[in-house]
């Protein structure tokens, strides 16, 4: 399949097709992060996960609209805003859930996963009853418009920068603060050993509920950033489902590292691929090696070494 | 097995929920509906299939498949193919710049019948193929995960992520599977026309009687020792393995006994519907099929029939009249079926019917004789009204 291309021109198809893995990258990495922290430190599944992401996309679009009505002059800065409105709505809807049904479930991780299957039907549908069935998309401010020239057949789109940039600095954040806080200390405790956690005086329960409500800001994080890149659709969040699972679990589940090279890996296989397959035959070989990889070694690439 | 017999396999209120299940089927059903609407129901029997195996999986062995779809769809496109090769003769699509092969790979601008398509001209392999793909395909699965005691949650997601890689493999293949549309335009089963009232009321029986095979078999696994087994792995899987069995090796088993159930209910629908499409394989579609199970209550293969029913019933009028409500109640119904039900109907029935009909059938003359043992404990299968 190379043979039809020049050595220059497969160098830059691999160039571009590499920029626009690392977008995928990025869109992977922010996707994973959310349920890295929910899935991999507290073991539940959250199958709503990519509905917290479109209600954080949900979010950008409100503060948008409200910018360009009532603050024009400060629309080009309306982003910051949004992404800090996204976390908080998220999180804050994180921290209801949690309390309401997933504290009930913590010993029955399957129903957890039903539950949330349920939850992610409710939140679609009120999204369509509020928003509309229809899609809707973010005016980006004009400086995040447009693509900053590399070569003459290389270019690259500033608000993919954008999405990497905010990718990478969740991910920094998300290390200080699982590595390098006090309350990081905290949630690996528990998570390695609960009943000692409680016991040398950390509230579990607290901490549970933080945790998953940190996952779910970093999702509507994430919402926020798409919202940069594509349109938002109250049944969108579903597509991402298995992909953002997949990160996860092919990253080896307790490990942040483990994420950030799956969602590296897995990104750069489909986006190469996408070039010479087409998208749907890139996304079922990606998807198939992933799945054999991880049969053939189901604790994923890094592991955490805990005696249970 | 020696001490195998009816009396053993059957609680009289097991006796009694087959008995109700196939007056309700065979006579109440055939009788109150026109074919239009009972070909219908069969299309959820066909689901209640998929919801007994699951049963079988996730109430009794406790390995949760979020990809029933594959197997429901391998076994309705193996039949698909076999009508639909039928259907596309040379005569019937003459005017094809490719005369006898489907449809959609003439539009596709495929010129010969793909190699994989070629065994499904014979009604034998397809039949056989039915049962046997979808059960190499979950031994497989089941073989790579299980030997390396992968369960829970991980086998969840894998099953999910397997039922999304075949979807967008069949929609995007469009030439080879008829992509999102399905295998549509079904005519006729060996020269037989499938599209009469006739064939429709065949089909449906035909349908009721593999679901009470499937049924009998499902409640056979459950009162042998395999079915303790199951139970036994389900709570304590360490204790299980010390005590000598080799735990994989069961896991296996009732997973390619799911997904055998999943595949004729698979073939069912598509001899009642006359087509099939992707629509049922995806995660959506393998994620309702475990709530039909749940509703139906995990533990009771009869309740598993009456949940699929039940969910199908209520999705279809919900659909008709409220589409706007029916995701607020589907979304509603998963989170209050695990939250408030985890038995499902059948651990309503149990609560509050069993001890009623348990006196009634005291009483009656015919039960006399049979008194099983119709304590309920929770290893055992309840059943649901």
């Amino acid at each position: 399949m190379f043979s039809d291309y020049t050595a220059t021109e497969l160098g830059s198809i691999f160039a571009m097709q590499g920029f626009a893995g690392l977008i995928l990258f990025a869109v992977f990495l922010l996707m994973a992060l959310g349920l890295a922290i929910i899935f991999g430190q507290m073991g539940v599944i959250n199958m709503a996960h990519g509905e917290f992401m479109i209600l954080g996309a949900y979010m950008t679009y409100l503060t948008s609209n409200l910018f360009a009505e009532y603050l024009p002059g400060l629309f080009d800065a309306y982003f910051f805003v949004a992404i800090v409105v996204a976390f908080l709505a998220s999180a804050a809807l994180g921290a209801f859930v949690e309390w309401a049904m997933i504290r009930r479930l913590y010993h029955r991780p399957l129903d957890t996963l039903l539950a949330t299957w349920g939850l992610s039907l409710l939140m679609q549908q009120s999204y369509r009853s509020i928003f509309g069935a229809r899609e809707v998309g973010v005016r980006i401010p004009d400086w995040m418009a447009g693509s900053f020239p590399v070569t003459d057949i290389v270019e690259l789109p500033i608000n993919g920068l954008i999405v990497m940039i905010i990718a990478i600095s969740v991910t920094f954040g998300v290390y200080l603060l699982m590595f390098k806080s006090s309350w990081g200390r905290r949630v690996r405790a528990v998570v390695q050993n609960r009943p000692m956690a409680g016991a040398v005086g950390i509230n579990t329960v607290k901490v549970d509920r933080m945790t998953f409500a940190l996952g779910c800001g970093i999702a509507g994080i994430a919402g926020s950033a798409f919202t940069m890149i594509g349109s938002t659709g109250p049944s969108a969040g579903q597509q991402y489902i298995v992909d953002t699972f997949l990160v996860v679990v092919f990253g080896g589940a307790a490990s942040l590292l483990g994420t950030v090279a799956s969602a590296f890996s897995i990104s750069q296989a489909q986006s190469t691929m996408e070039f010479f397959l087409g998208g749907s035959m890139a996304k079922v070989l990606t998807l198939m090696t992933v799945v054999i990889i991880l049969m053939v070694r189901p604790q994923g690439l890094f592991t955490l070494k805990v005696r249970k | 097995m020696s001490n195998f017999s009816l009396k053993n396999m059957m609680t009289r209120q097991d006796v009694l929920g087959f008995l109700v299940l196939a007056i309700l089927l065979l006579v109440i059903m055939p009788l109150s509906m026109d074919i239009i609407r009972l070909t219908q129901f069969g299309k959820y029997l066909s689901f209640a299939f998929v919801a007994v195996g699951l049963v079988l999986c996730w109430g009794y062995g406790g390995i949760l498949s979020l990809g029933q779809g594959v197997f429901y769809g391998l076994g309705g496109y193996a039949l698909a193919m076999f009508l639909k090769l039928e259907a596309s003769s040379p005569e019937n699509t003459a005017i094809q710049s490719t005369p006898g092969i489907p449809d959609f790979m003439d539009w596709n601008r495929i010129t010969e019948l793909p190699w994989f398509w070629e065994p499904f001209n014979s009604f034998t392999f397809s039949v056989l193929a039915i049962l046997i793909v979808p059960t190499i395909f979950a031994y497989f699965i089941g073989f790579a995960m299980f030997k390396r005691r992968v369960g829970g949650v991980y086998f969840a997601i894998i099953t999910q992520a397997i039922s999304a890689i075949l979807t967008i493999l069949i929609i995007g293949q469009q030439g080879y599977t008829g992509g999102v549309n399905g295998i549509t335009d079904l005519r006729t089963l060996l020269g037989w026309n499938i599209r009469s009232d006739y064939a429709s009321y065949v089909f449906y029986f035909v349908c009721v009687a593999l679901l009470f095979v499937c049924l009998f078999i499902a409640q056979f696994i459950t009162k042998s020792k395999l079915g303790r087994i199951l139970v036994a792995m389900r709570g304590q899987e360490d204790r299980v393995r010390f005590s000598g069995y080799d735990v994989a090796n069961f896991k296996i088993f009732v997973f390619c006994v799911g997904a055998a159930f999943a595949a004729v209910g698979g073939a069912m629908f598509t001899l009642q519907e006359k087509f099939m499409s992707p629509s049922f394989v995806g995660i959506v579609p393998s994620i309702e099929m475990v709530i039909f199970c749940a509703v139906g209550g995990r533990l009771s293969i009869l309740g598993a029939v009456y949940g699929a029913i039940v969910v199908n019933v209520a999705k279809t009028y919900f659909g008709e009249s409220f589409p706007e409500l029916w995701l607020f109640a589907m979304g509603a119904l998963f989170i209050g079926v695990v939250l408030a039900f985890p038995d499902g109907l059948a651990g309503v029935y149990q609560k509050y019917c069993a001890p009623t009909v348990d006196r009634f059938l005291d009483k009656a003359p015919v039960f006399k004789r049979y008194s099983g043992d119709s304590s309920y404990s929770p290893s055992e299968p309840a059943k649901a009204s």
